[in-house]
């Protein structure tokens, strides 16, 4: 069931989730935060493969690393490593529904923080608790529910061509 | 990005265009961690994200609405606390009058310059928080006043109990402050008690400072108040930093090793001040009273 994508549908939702990404969120709900724009990249490069570039998510990276106010290239990379596990094994993971698919994306997004924490590493910073890892926790709640959200708003969206 | 969709895939593989990316932020990451080569690209990207920020911001602000509209039911009540809590302070406030009279009064006897004056002169600026980090290895936050708004670097941010940090990064419209509690910040404090002074450094961890290299027997208890000493003219003297939480005094060490915890909400608040400091005459005045001591 494919269904084509806008460039500009692409850059909405990425905007979108980098907005909620910045929500001013403070004490213990920040733990919970899944990274949206990790999501949102993994469901484009999974489901419409090569309409998202590396670059793109490099910018995406350099923008979160700003707005993070962390070390310029720890976000860039990560997004980066994303694309890169997306674009091997996006074919095999067409082959699953959203539920499945989650623990797997589960399992993308935690390289992904491991990446980011050895970024940190490097700067010098120390390792942090295990509360770290909720983020991975809850982006692997969303994916279903996320993915089906993004799924339906592309169908929605009419061809002006049908009629 | 690829835009136009081709029937072949040509160029890079993916792990080549990978190792290119990596290769790319690895440079990024050790110019900034290494040599802070990028303050300019910081900036622009910086001004980029200002409004997706402040997009973010709205709902927060429409939740201190709604909050403020089912507060002002409760108006008057809070009117006669206020006004109460006005009074106590009005209170001290005159006392503190007297005494800094007092202070220069004294300091005119004694014949040293009266630095006080100059060196607690400040102006703040309120400023609502943007943006706190979800990772735990920046204790930064973003503010929604920047250089346009006069913010200038190095300037303390404190809230209703004490510091929470210092404005380390500038952008037009917004800055970064530096919280207590990160591992690359320090704050000289002083204690109540005794005036001992001291560097009171972050450890990373969200509710623990560190006094360094103090010995083993120093004069320091449980409980003790760090307060700001004025000494490296970042902060305003005494104002509160910390309470001492922990100590460990281990008779085969050199230091002992003592926790404090921030006095201000350091990860809670939604508003906070900006303070500056009257810098240039404050450094002159500090010069002078040595010439001063030599003469007594």
């Amino acid at each position: 069931m494919y269904v084509p994508a806008s460039n500009w549908f692409i850059a909405v939702s990425l905007v979108l989730a980098l907005i909620l990404n910045f929500l001013p969120l403070q004490g213990d709900i920040l733990i919970f935060r899944p990274d949206f724009v990790a999501i949102v990249i993994a469901y484009w490069n999974i489901n419409h493969p090569h309409k998202m570039g590396m670059s793109a998510a490099f910018g995406m990276g350099l923008l979160m690393d700003v707005g993070n106010t962390g070390i310029l290239g720890q976000h860039t990379l990560a997004y980066c490593v994303i694309i890169y596990l997306t674009l091997i094994f996006g074919r095999r993971l067409r082959l699953f529904n959203s539920m499945q698919q989650a623990p797997q994306i589960g399992l993308i997004l935690l390289i992904m923080q491991i990446v980011i924490i050895l970024v940190a590493i490097s700067g010098g910073s120390a390792l942090p608790d295990g509360q770290y890892f909720f983020a991975t926790v809850t982006g692997t709640l969303l994916w279903a529910p996320g993915s089906f959200l993004l799924t339906m708003l592309l169908r929605q969206k009419p061809d002006p061509d049908a009629l | 990005m690829e835009t136009a969709p081709q029937f072949f895939r040509h160029g890079p593989g993916p792990f080549a265009r990978l190792f290119v990316f990596a290769l790319l932020s690895c440079l990024l990451i050790v110019g900034d961690t290494r040599f802070k080569y990028f303050p300019q690209l910081r900036q622009a990207i910086g001004v980029v994200i200002f409004p997706l920020q402040q997009i973010a911001y709205i709902p927060a602000s429409i939740h201190d609405q709604v909050e403020e509209f089912i507060a002002s039911f409760n108006l008057l009540e809070e009117n006669i606390q206020l006004r109460q809590i006005y009074l106590e302070n009005r209170e001290q406030l005159l006392k503190l009058a007297s005494l800094e009279a007092e202070n220069i009064h004294l300091r005119n006897l004694l014949g040293a310059v009266q630095q006080i004056e100059t060196k607690t002169r400040t102006k703040a600026v309120l400023a609502e928080i943007l943006y706190t980090p979800r990772d735990p290895f920046n204790h930064k936050i973003t503010l929604n006043k920047g250089g346009q708004h006069h913010i200038q670097l190095g300037q303390a941010v404190i809230d209703d109990k004490g510091i929470v940090g210092q404005v380390t990064q500038l952008y037009p419209w917004s800055s970064e402050v530096t919280l207590l509690t990160d591992r690359d910040h320090s704050v000289p404090v002083q204690v109540v008690r005794n005036s001992l002074r001291s560097v009171v450094s972050g450890t990373g961890k969200n509710d623990q400072l560190e006094l360094r290299y103090l010995s083993v027997n120093t004069d320091i208890q449980q409980g003790d108040q760090l307060v700001t000493s004025g000494i490296g003219g970042v902060y305003p003297p005494g104002i509160p930093v910390a309470t001492v939480l922990r100590i460990e005094r281990d008779p085969t060490g050199d230091f002992a090793q003592i926790i404090s915890t921030p006095v201000a909400g350091v990860d809670r608040n939604r508003q906070v001040l900006i303070l500056s400091l009257v810098q240039p005459e404050s450094r002159d005045a500090l010069e002078m009273p040595k010439i001063e001591s030599g003469k007594n």
